[in-house]
């Protein structure tokens, strides 16, 4: 197969998906990054077509059915608990910095 | 007993020790302490040493046994921990900077149940960050480094609990195997790591990694040791909507049945896909060993094919980035964990969530986990699904038929467990592809939910450093890994006179230590 060279992630894709992900990559990084993850992906793209329509898919290797208990009152976390890894807080509540823009 | 020498009873024989009233739980848990505060400078297999809670449940079940009122089999054998699971009141950091400090506020049910059963926690136990890696050099505090020699790696992800027990500064101890996290890290240590059924231990209050693939379990110097473990951390679990409402298959038993080394009848496959190129000569040589040792006991050995098992490292690199991006979500700088506020001067408004977001996982999260997460995220982007994350779960369900088809002709499939012994810190710490080529053995299990053993196979000539065999079997069949790994350890042992450890280079000779090493984090 020749068609391995399609298989790879440009500066700027990496650039996008840290930024789906929500992380401030450097630029070092992201030359450092691009390159490696174009390596990786170019291995793992061999899987493509070793599967066909007719495989269905596994996301779980249990047989996963819904799971119900019922709703009594029972012990959990105090307000205290919850809150004593939180960066900030304010009356009892997790404090964050702000979620809007200025416009909004 | 010397501050120096260390206790190297397995916890059976501490457990007997106990029950015959020859010594304490505080007695012991202070000797592991002690070799804990010798060692462990040169090893760094603890992130944290809980000596103070320790010493105090030891104490609370030295009472109950005077009191004839002891919790389980295991009261008073001190354990150690994989710091991705969560102990209420003791640091849990996952190896990673961002969860640095954070207490959690409850106890994972594994933990819960360590305690019921009366163990004495340790401490944590040093890991890849979020258990991502094959050596612990992904850690953010820092490597753990191989007892069978310092300049190497002890596996990964959970080398510290590795370390830990092949360096005696714990009995025993609790990994988590997502790809070969508990199993690689035992073959390169010459210890014994047991990956559960999926489903068959709880993953509540375990940091999820790729939770489909997750799955906690023993790792421990003996066989014995790991069913006992596993005993007491199995079971069904209401707190975790995955866990397999069924009871344990019966473990110790089956140890028990297996420790007189006689394998009649028993089927043995050895997996064609597992094994060859790519695989060190002195693991291979190693590995034919055990085989030829498994039918002279009177097992009948056949070679099975699983074809698809070639494409199991791809699909893995597909499905656990996906996993892990999305479980790695929730490290947001809100609730918990590392909060970085970016310089806001450019913009002159306070810098948004969202910003301190970016800011916290840019500053919070080292390399791997961040190829892993962009990697994650590319696979599940629309465009590339069907691609790469839909493709990955198809081939998923061909590696499980092609477990279902050798279970058919097997009641059990062996191969090495790592394809190499421990290589050299720093080899392989920046060359992704390579390190992930250490789970090639371990990962189909993983995929599909099936349980495995991995026990010492003996040294590699070429380097004179453990290797390992794996032994799996088909879900909820853990039994018959405890059995066939019992068999083999008793065959094994007899071979060499004693457990491969005994082999081990000291550590700490004539009560000299060595220099600390540098422990500064590799990149």
């Amino acid at each position: 197969m020749a068609e391995s060279t399609e298989h790879t992630i440009t500066r700027e894709e990496v650039a996008h998906l840290a930024d789906l992900a929500r992380i401030d990559l450097s630029d070092a990084e992201l030359d450092h990054l691009a390159p490696q993850l174009s390596v990786i992906l170019e291995s793992i793209a061999s899987i493509q077509g070793v599967a066909g329509d007719d495989v269905p898919p596994t996301s779980h290797t249990l047989p996963l059915t819904n799971v119900y208990r019922d709703d009594v009152v029972r012990p959990g976390l105090t307000a205290e608990e919850a809150l004593s890894g939180a960066p900030e807080v304010e009356q009892q509540r997790f404090k964050v910095p702000r979620i809007l823009g200025e416009e909004q | 007993m010397s501050p120096t020498s260390a206790d190297k009873r397995t916890a059976a024989e501490l457990a007997a020790a106990l029950g015959a009233g020859e010594t304490s739980s505080v007695e012991i848990t202070r000797a592991h302490l002690d070799r804990i505060a010798v060692v462990d400078g040169e090893v760094h297999a603890f992130l944290e040493v809980d000596a103070e809670g320790a010493l105090r449940d030891a104490a609370a079940s030295d009472e109950r046994r005077a009191a004839g009122a002891t919790y389980g089999p295991l009261d008073g054998v001190p354990v150690a921990v994989k710091d991705v699971l969560a102990t209420r009141g003791l640091p849990t950091t996952c190896g990673s900077r961002i969860l640095e400090g954070w207490v959690p506020p409850y106890d994972a049910t594994v933990v819960a149940r360590l305690r019921a059963g009366g163990l004495p926690i340790l401490g944590k136990t040093n890991m890849d960050e979020f258990a991502m890696g094959s050596s612990t050099e992904h850690s953010a505090y820092g490597p753990t480094h191989n007892p069978w020699d310092l300049d190497r790696i002890p596996g990964g992800s959970g080398g510290g609990s590795a370390a830990a027990v092949a360096a005696y500064e714990a009995p025993f101890a609790i990994g988590t195997d997502t790809g070969g996290s508990i199993r690689q890290p035992g073959a390169v240590t010459g210890t014994v790591g047991v990956k559960p059924t999926y489903g068959g231990v709880s993953r509540y209050g375990l940091v999820s990694l790729a939770n489909s693939l997750d799955q906690a379990g023993p790792v421990t110097r003996s066989v014995l040791d790991a069913a006992l473990l596993h005993e007491v951390i199995g079971g069904h679990d209401p707190l975790d909507s995955t866990s397999i409402a069924q009871p344990l298959p019966a473990l110790v038993d089956a140890v028990r049945r297996g420790a007189d080394g006689d394998l009649t009848g028993v089927r043995i496959g050895v997996v064609k896909e597992l094994g060859g190129e790519g695989y060190q000569a002195g693991v291979l040589a190693r590995f034919e060993e055990s085989v030829e040792l498994m039918t002279k006991a009177g097992a009948e050995v056949v070679e099975v094919s699983c074809p698809h098992f070639v494409h199991a490292l791809a699909t893995y690199y597909l499905i656990l980035p996906a996993e892990a991006s999305s479980n790695l979500a929730r490290f947001d700088a809100m609730r918990y964990g590392l909060r970085v506020t970016p310089d806001d001067s450019e913009k002159g408004v306070p810098p948004s969530a969202e910003d301190v977001m970016r800011a916290t996982r840019e500053a919070g999260f080292g390399d791997e986990v961040k190829r892993r997460i962009i990697l994650g995220t590319y696979a599940l982007s629309s465009g590339y699904y069907d691609a790469y994350y839909g493709q990955a779960q198809k081939v998923r369900t061909l590696v499980t038929r092609d477990f279902e088809a050798a279970f058919e002709q097997a009641d059990v499939l062996v191969s090495p467990t790592a394809p190499t012994t421990a290589f050299t810190i720093g080899e392989k710490v920046d060359d992704p592809l390579a390190m992930y080529l250490n789970d090639l053995a371990t990962i189909p299990a993983n995929l599909s939910g099936v349980p495995g053993i991995s026990g010492p196979s003996g040294l590699a000539d070429e380097d004179g450093l453990p290797a390992g065999v794996q032994i799996l079997a088909p879900a909820m069949a853990d039994d018959r890994v405890y059995r066939v790994g019992a068999a083999l350890e008793s065959l094994l042992v007899q071979e060499w006179g004693g457990r491969l450890l005994d082999q081990a280079p000291p550590l700490v000779e004539e009560g000299v230590q060595r220099s600390s090493r540098n422990q500064g984090a590799p990149s």
